[in-house]
């Protein structure tokens, strides 16, 4: 593979797929594990943002696996990603509202971006793939556009605080 | 990771390797490119202050380029560890490579957040290997082409 060429092959775009599957677990695993640990009364705002965000990250993973399925490949187990995001949380905790709402702006931008350099690897590259391309464009595009949404709620939030 | 990180990333593996300044033909075996397009490239890091380049000796970079190599290389440490420790694939060095255009490093950030990534990161980097030396399995040294 030389310096720049893209996604060439059904394999390579399965890997990325999955890759996005496991930036969604890690969404969805930390938003989980911040939600479960704020006190709800004391903050409802930020507690159905996470909500929100777990509930988001899990219908993304589905349509991601539904993609991978058409081009036979398995998806990644989300309990092992659970329990690798639970051994490493501990270290990386928020300590409060500010670094919970941080962490998420950061899930949520990082997503973005990951799926923006998919779609335009994607774009730029010549190869045909098992599944149809302008519907693997469209649904990748959908959600690049939950992840700007979300980017914008979260910051909407940090800076009314 | 874009181009230049990666030709960044290359030299400074190249140049520890050699124990020297990077030749410009072995930075173009490891990147799999003509001589004529690394050549290209270095003068654009020579213009960015990047990268030093002495005629019949070879590249040396800057502290700038040692600093973004040493992060491009992070990156692939990252994406490499994912692989193999979390994705268990076998072939982890070339489908790395492979990924390493279209992983930004804000991405292996994130994935950072579930691979147990040693304190001496990038120092664990094996050019022998062609792979990080604290991976969960072994990695075999890279035969030299022929």
């Amino acid at each position: 593979m030389s310096v720049s060429q893209r996604i060439a092959s059904d394999d390579q775009l399965a890997r990325l797929l999955q890759i996005g599957i496991v930036l969604e677990e890690v969404v969805e695993a930390r938003a989980h594990h911040h939600y479960q640990s704020l006190d709800a009364e004391l903050d409802e705002e930020i507690e159905t943002l996470l909500a929100d965000a777990a509930e988001e990250s899990a219908e993304h993973r589905q349509r991601l696996e539904s993609l991978i399925e058409g081009l036979g490949v398995d998806s990644v187990p989300f309990d092992e990603i659970e329990s690798l995001v639970d051994a490493r949380y501990g270290r990386t905790q928020p300590e409060d509202f500010d670094g919970i709402l941080y962490d998420q702006l950061c899930n949520e931008e990082t997503a973005y971006k990951f799926y923006d350099d998919l779609i335009e690897a994607i774009e730029e590259s010549n190869a045909e793939f098992t599944i149809d391309r302008a519907e693997l464009l469209d649904e990748l595009r959908a959600i690049r556009e939950d992840e700007a949404e979300g980017v914008s709620e979260v910051t909407e939030v940090m800076e009314r605080r | 990771m874009n181009t230049a990180d990666q030709y960044l990333k290359t030299i400074y593996v190249v140049q520890k390797q050699e124990d020297g300044p990077a030749s410009t033909g072995s930075i173009a075996d490891s990147l799999g490119v003509s001589p004529a397009s690394a050549n290209e490239m270095i003068g654009k890091l020579e213009e960015r202050g990047l990268a030093e380049h002495e005629k019949y000796k070879g590249v040396r970079l800057t502290d700038d380029g040692i600093v973004r190599a040493r992060d491009a290389l992070q990156t692939y440490c990252i994406i490499e560890r994912f692989l193999a420790n979390v994705l268990a694939v076998e072939e982890f060095r070339d489908e790395a490579r492979e990924l390493e255009a279209v992983i930004d490093d804000t991405v292996a950030e994130r994935l950072d957040t579930i691979i147990d990534r040693q304190p001496e990161c990038p120092d664990c980097f094996d050019p022998e290997t062609d792979a990080c030396k604290c991976l969960d399995i072994a990695a075999a040294p890279v035969e030299p082409e022929q």
